[in-house]
């Protein structure tokens, strides 16, 4: 296995330069780098650990128009994770052992990142009746993220007993919270720009509503809730009083939830169509006060791939989502670390330790020292590029950046010490 | 004038006046014999509706037609659109066709600004009412109901009443009417006023008794009784009762004030009948009136005619030519 030197990396923003082995698969002391060590030069680099992501959507098994797990963990090693967690809302649904093991699988042979599965809370995500998490559990896949996204576990009793029951196993419920009877036919942020488009407005406190429940029942049951793609401001201030409880309660933001507003709207063009949708500047500054303070936990893409004809269409017959893998770091330091309100040692923690540890994912978002796995990735803050989908690793092409200039370029990435970008080239 | 005619917040206060003087001096037309003016001839306008609405496509193509304009109508039931065709192709076989405008007709609120702005087609856009969101030649033909009765708009005080939240009228004509300088009045119940209707530059009221009396021009909106399935209201009857202009709220509405719908009407529900047919009822002249701004529209748009300027060419009987 190549072993890599790199010479003069600032880990995790450090002041001070300094130099990395990999070798074998894990962190070494540079000290004893072989001669044949393959050197890159990490000057004006940062170095961070992994990026995890526990929110993505790879389209295999049944859209593989859109995406497969090979070409998902590929953007997603551009994109600097070793990790991504894929969401169960496939075709099969990821409800039982043998799609959680076939994801799970399929990741491994691509080989660019660990495709950690999330498995379905319920059968088919209809909200009906608790799909097998045990067994998805106890499978190859190790499943330990259970989640409808896509839709809400709406029923209380079934969100308590699903949150009680993967407390056996360490498990966590990733709720989409989304009140279903308050978002009927909901196409865009309900707010004065709904009001004036003409369009049916998705309400902030039908995401409000379903984390308060949430948070008092995994308060009350004693078990480990995820709100995922948290967007408004009220959300942030109900998930920082549920952890002032003690609660276990952890959440999740967008890269494009900390960028974009509903203004965009404005322009009827369907790349901006996403649930839950773009909200207010109001609700953008909540959200990276939260993320700054540590009220929200992580950065997680909710990475959606869509084929072209699904966007270029009128916006109600559009599909929601947007592309994220390639572009996350880009704009958290866009929004976070240009602004002053995190620093990288900040970034690492919210982009990959704390993902990591929500996840339960062993080996990865561990801190940057001789002993650790070599899951590594190495950025360029200085640089700066336009985003043009054409070049992008997904095969979807549907990234609200287009045109945009966003800092920063993942220079390489490592999984388990093998080179998955190296010179910013996909390996 | 922009090149398309998508929301009411594309006319500016001349550019709106210009639209309405222009239909004045056609709608003289309208009383003569020969109902054509040469001035669209060769040119194609498509009227391509996804919903069915045969008073705005006729209006649309009797404008067109009185224009000399080729026209060709693309209803969206029974063509291939209903196959799943998709606005992008459609859009494409327009375009190859040599459309110079299409008036476009979608249940989508926004489907007109992505024909217009996603370099499908190069002709000019029209919508003609497009989900909730607006519906731009009513609210011209309105304002120009209401300035042959009441003069200048300008400090005008108008009321719409009934369900904001669903209609396209009522957004198109709250934009063009404070743009000509009227003073707008939405009434409502609580739930069928759009959020953030506070940032719209109207006043809204929930209680249509106390907004009569001062008023110059009262607009019935088309209710759906499916609505209180909804909960937007409780029944048909106590929304009649709460919002419905009968006889005697009639009474108490200024001598000289009219009385407006965009129809088709709920005779009963948001309107009596006795008020619909009373001689202060100009419905039925809003519709004569529709072609005639929309004349104007389609031909401010294609004659290529700057909107910022008021050059027109004239429009004298001896240009109209006798075509069969």
């Amino acid at each position: 296995m190549t072993a890599y030197l790199i010479t003069g990396a600032n880990i995790c923003g450090a002041d001070r330069p300094a130099d990395l082995l990999l070798y074998d698969g894990w962190l070494a002391d540079p000290a004893e780098a072989p001669a044949d060590a393959v050197r890159v030069d990490g000057t004006g680099l940062i170095a961070l650990p992994g990026l995890v992501d526990l929110h993505t959507h790879l389209r295999e098994p049944g859209r593989e128009d859109a995406e497969t797990i090979e070409s998902g963990s590929r953007a997603a090693a551009m994109g600097g994770f070793t990790a991504v967690h894929a969401m169960a809302n496939t075709d099969p649904v990821a409800d039982t052992a043998g799609v959680v093991e076939q994801v799970w699988h399929l990741g491994q042979s691509a080989g660019y990142c660990d495709v950690r599965p999330v498995g379905a809370v319920t059968v088919g995500l209809h909200g009906e009746r608790l799909a097998e998490l045990g067994a998805m559990a106890d499978s190859d896949a190790q499943v330990r993220v259970f989640s409808d996204d896509g839709v809400c576990v709406s029923d209380a009793v079934i969100m308590r007993r699903a949150l009680e029951y993967v407390k056996a196993f360490d498990g966590v419920i990733a709720q989409h919270a989304q009140e279903p009877r308050l978002t009927e036919g909901a196409q865009m942020n309900e707010s004065a720009m709904s009001g004036v488009l003409g369009m049916r407005g998705w309400p902030a406190v039908a995401e409000e509503a379903v984390i308060a429940r949430d948070c008092l029942l995994a308060g009350h049951v004693g078990s480990r809730l995820h709100v995922c793609h948290v967007s408004t401001e009220g959300s942030v201030e109900l998930i920082r009083w549920a952890k002032s409880k003690g609660w276990g309660v952890t959440a999740e933001v967008t890269p494009h939830h900390l960028l974009l507003t509903d203004e965009l709207v404005a322009t009827y063009d369907p790349i901006y169509k996403v649930n839950p949708p773009l909200r207010t500047k109001a609700d953008v500054e909540a959200l990276r006060a939260g993320l700054a303070d540590g009220t929200i936990d992580c950065v997680a893409t909710d990475h959606a791939p869509h084929p072209t004809e699904d966007k270029e269409c009128e916006w109600a017959a559009a599909a929601m989502g947007m592309l994220g893998l390639e572009t996350a770091l880009s704009v958290v330091q866009l929004t976070m670390v240009d602004t002053g309100l995190l620093d990288w040692a900040a970034v690492a923690d919210r982009m990959s330790v704390r993902p990591a540890r929500i996840g339960r994912v062993g080996d990865h978002g561990q801190p940057i020292e001789v002993g650790a796995p070599a899951n590594l990735v190495l950025y360029d803050p200085a640089a700066t590029r336009v985003v043009e989908p054409t070049t992008l690793q997904s095969l979807s092409r549907n990234t609200p950046y287009r045109g945009m200039d966003l800092p920063g370029s993942v220079v390489a990435t490592f999984l388990r010490g093998r080179a998955t970008v190296l010179d910013g080239q996909l390996q | 004038m922009k090149h398309h005619l998508l929301s009411s917040a594309d006319l500016n206060r001349e550019d709106a006046v210009l639209v309405l003087d222009t239909a004045a001096e056609l709608l003289s037309l309208a009383d003569r014999p020969i109902k054509k003016l040469p001035t669209l001839r060769g040119r194609t306008v498509v009227n391509l509706f996804f919903e069915d609405s045969t008073r705005t496509r006729i209006s649309f193509e009797a404008a067109a037609k009185r224009l000399s304009a080729d026209v060709i109508n693309f209803s969206a039931k029974g063509s291939s659109v209903s196959k799943g065709e998709s606005l992008k192709d459609t859009a494409l076989t327009l375009e190859a066709m040599g459309a110079d405008a299409v008036v476009i007709r979608h249940g989508s609120s926004g489907a007109p600004h992505r024909l217009a702005n996603s370099g499908w087609v190069r002709s000019s856009v029209v919508n003609a009412g497009d989900g909730t969101h607006e519906h731009p030649t009513q609210a011209l033909l309105d304002a120009f109901t209401m300035r042959k009765h009441l003069g200048d708009l300008d400090g005008r005080r108008v009321t719409i009443v009934g369900d904001v939240l669903h209609s396209r009228v009522a957004r198109s004509n709250a934009l063009l009417l404070s743009t000509l300088g009227a003073e707008v009045t939405l009434v409502a119940p609580p739930t069928l006023l759009p959020v953030g209707v506070d940032t719209w530059p109207v006043q809204t009221s929930y209680d249509l008794d106390s907004a009569l009396d001062k008023c110059d021009a009262v607009m019935m909106l088309r209710v759906q009784a499916e609505r209180m399935n909804a909960a937007f209201f409780p029944s048909a009857r106590e929304y009649s009762r709460r919002y419905g202009l009968d006889d005697r709220r009639f009474r108490r509405l200024p001598e000289h004030a009219i009385v407006m719908h965009p129809g088709p009407m709920n005779r009963g529900m948001e309107i009596s009948a006795d008020v619909a047919d009373s001689a202060r009822s100009v419905i039925v002249e809003q519709v004569t009136n529709g072609v005639a701004v929309r004349m104007a529209v389609l031909y401010l748009l294609l004659s290529g005619a700057d909107l910022s300027r008021t050059d027109l060419p004239e429009l004298d009987s001896t240009k109209a030519e006798v075509v069969s």
